[in-house]
């Protein structure tokens, strides 16, 4: 706020302070960087794609990218065994990866936020309760589960986004519930009490704010997760039709034609890496600029 | 009990109060039988040594006793209304108007989260049932009598902006703010620089005649209890030894552990005089006074 400033303020403002250390880690700011990179690339694809990433162009086949001799003008990363623009579909292609890892990571977040911070606030046979269902469900293989549950739900970007989330709650609930477990027993919370607030205010208007900073940390891990996942799904051809340019479909595709263009298989590759890494250094960064905000 | 009963009908009043910690099969006595009254606009000093139940029976009077103990008998009365099994809603009503809280530790009893005004005008809203501008205002008032500086400033401030004695200011102004017949103060002032703790008592007295609440006033510092209490009672293993008038405790203390206990405080009118810690064979004497108290009492659970 301006006022503050100009009132100078002897002591840093919170979000200036915080600002200031997230800025200072350098997983932070490196990761944000490919993150941003990439979600700039998804937003504006239309603008940024040269071609359109199903158009086939017969003549056109194995294109090689720029750095060969063979390599064609117009054609950055080269095209594809139906002579589809790989950058396009590249482009393309991060906008289902970070579409899919948000709407999982939003969804698995919602899901197990709630429950984590029921079961850890109110304890209990409430607690027990969630506690036994987040163990039998951890207790199943997460792929194979995936991989069932969008067979029986048909495939499609919205089963992927929902059989990430139906696995994944249990990682937020979980931490959610031990964090909601150890800022119960703050003496704020104990203040709330002796002022009279109600259990439901507490618990949303009290303790979930100071969640807050842990729940952005496990967004962005959850995030490369779900990348990884949608990867795996549509590389078995369980996500969207092959037709549509995801960056494991590239690769299942691309791994049929390795030893005559090797590049259909490794760029896609490239970006599955390229993102999930920037995804868990920006988690781990976030996890330790953050913590001092919230240990306070 | 000891001591002559306040005049006036207490307004509090805990009565034979037993709480004990259970748990893995086991049962520990916390209060063996404390009682004590406090009589409106009396501060009320209860002073013992680390250990001896003064936070527990602060906690109790409040209701927010840790889930593992459990209050196994006796009662407090609160306005002449036993208040120890009330329900939540019952509960609620009663914090704010009826009782408030002077926390011990200012770092970390206001909420990291929320900025300073809305802490204050959150207790305003919910009992005083002012709108947001008018508990805005009165906000802005309690911060100036509580005599925080720059109240503007810190009341769009986070908690960690603003030193320890700052904020046990804004404490003490949510605990007065809708102007409750009893504070519980739980050594106020013992997580603060010593300046400052003068600076912070002066404030809770003040405070208090001002708006003539009674305050249970918990402190190990018989110096301080001096200052500030009306009338003390002495906590030893959950059991009061000895209750009075201030002054006749300080000067004519009746109870061995009292005299002790006023030969361990530092006095500021005799600054040469040695310190003793409370003997040894007092306290194991004291021990096995609550341990018979607990055979007689079959409370082994
Ligand atoms: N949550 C708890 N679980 C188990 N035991 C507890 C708990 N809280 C307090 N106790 C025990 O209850 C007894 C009384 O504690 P209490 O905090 O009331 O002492 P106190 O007189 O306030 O001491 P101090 O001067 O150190 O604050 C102690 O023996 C303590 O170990
Ligand atoms: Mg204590």
């Amino acid at each position: 706020m301006a006022e503050a400033a100009v009132s100078g303020a002897r002591r840093p403002r919170a979000t200036g302070a915080t600002t200031r250390r997230l800025l200072t880690n350098r997983r932070v700011v490196l990761g944000g960087a490919v993150l941003l990179f990439f979600a700039l690339a998804a937003i504006f694809a239309p603008l940024l794609a040269p071609r359109d990433p199903v158009e086939q162009d017969l003549l056109l086949q194995y294109v090689p990218p720029v750095w060969s001799d063979e390599a064609e003008a117009g054609y950055l990363f080269g095209t594809d065994n139906l002579g589809r623009d790989i950058l396009s579909r590249l482009i393309y292609g991060a906008r289902i990866a970070l579409f899919v890892a948000v709407a999982a990571a939003a969804a698995a977040g919602l899901l197990g936020t709630v429950l984590g911070l029921i079961a850890g606030y109110f304890g209990g046979w409430i607690d027990i309760t969630i506690s036994r269902l987040v163990e039998i469900w951890m207790a199943f293989p997460a792929v194979l589960l995936s991989i069932v549950l969008v067979a029986v739900m048909g495939t499609g970007l919205h089963s992927v986004v929902i059989a990430i989330a139906a696995i994944d709650w249990t990682r937020f609930c979980r931490v959610v519930r031990a964090e909601t477990m150890a800022q119960k027993q703050q003496d704020y919370v104990a203040s709330a009490v002796t002022i009279g607030l109600g259990r439901a205010r507490i618990l949303w208007r009290e303790i979930l704010p100071n969640v807050v900073p842990l729940l952005i940390v496990l967004f962005t891990l959850e995030m490369g997760i779900a990348v990884i996942v949608e990867a795996i799904l549509s590389y078995v051809n369980l996500s969207l039709a092959s037709d549509f340019p995801t960056w494991g479909g590239m690769i299942s595709d691309g791994r049929k034609y390795v030893n005559q263009a090797p590049w259909l298989m490794i760029l896609p590759i490239l970006c599955v890496i390229a993102l999930v890494l920037a995804l868990n250094a920006l988690g781990d960064g976030l996890k330790d600029a953050l913590d001092p905000a919230m240990r306070r | 009990m000891t001591g002559a009963p306040p005049r006036d009908r207490p307004i509090l009043s805990v009565r034979d109060l037993h709480l004990a910690i259970a748990g893995r099969g086991r049962h520990t006595p916390i209060l063996r039988g404390a009682s004590l009254d406090i009589a409106p606009s009396e501060v009320h000093g209860l002073v013992g040594e680390s250990g001896a139940g003064k936070t527990m029976i602060g906690k109790a009077v409040l209701g927010i006793q840790p889930s593992p103990a459990r209050i196994s008998g006796g009662s407090v009365l609160f306005e002449g209304r036993d208040v120890t099994h009330l329900s939540e809603r019952e509960r609620r009503a009663l914090m704010g108007r009826g009782m408030g809280l002077i926390p011990q530790d200012p770092m970390t009893s206001l909420n990291p989260a929320h900025r300073i005004g809305a802490q204050i005008a959150d207790v305003l809203r919910l009992h005083l049932g002012m709108d947001r501008p008018a508990a805005g205002a009165r906000a802005l008032e309690l911060l100036n009598e509580v005599h925080v500086r720059a109240p503007e400033r810190v009341l769009r401030q986070y908690p960690h902006e603003i030193s320890g004695g700052m904020r046990q200011r804004v404490l003490i102004a949510i605990a007065f703010a809708c102007r409750p017949r009893l504070i519980v103060a739980d050594e106020p002032t013992t997580a603060l620089d010593v300046t400052v703790q003068r600076q912070v008592l002066a404030l809770i007295k003040r405070m208090q005649a001002q708006e003539g609440a009674s305050i249970l006033f918990v402190t190990h510092d018989l110096g301080v209890v001096a200052k500030i209490c009306d009338r003390v009672t002495v906590l030893h293993g959950g059991r009061v030894l000895e209750t009075g008038e201030t002054r006749r405790i300080v000067e004519a203390p009746e109870h061995d552990y009292t005299r002790a206990l006023i030969a361990a405080t530092p006095r500021h009118d005799r600054p040469g005089d040695l310190l003793r810690p409370v003997p040894e064979a007092l306290t194991a004497r004291l021990n096995a006074e609550a341990l018979a108290y607990d055979a007689a009492h079959g409370s082994h659970g």
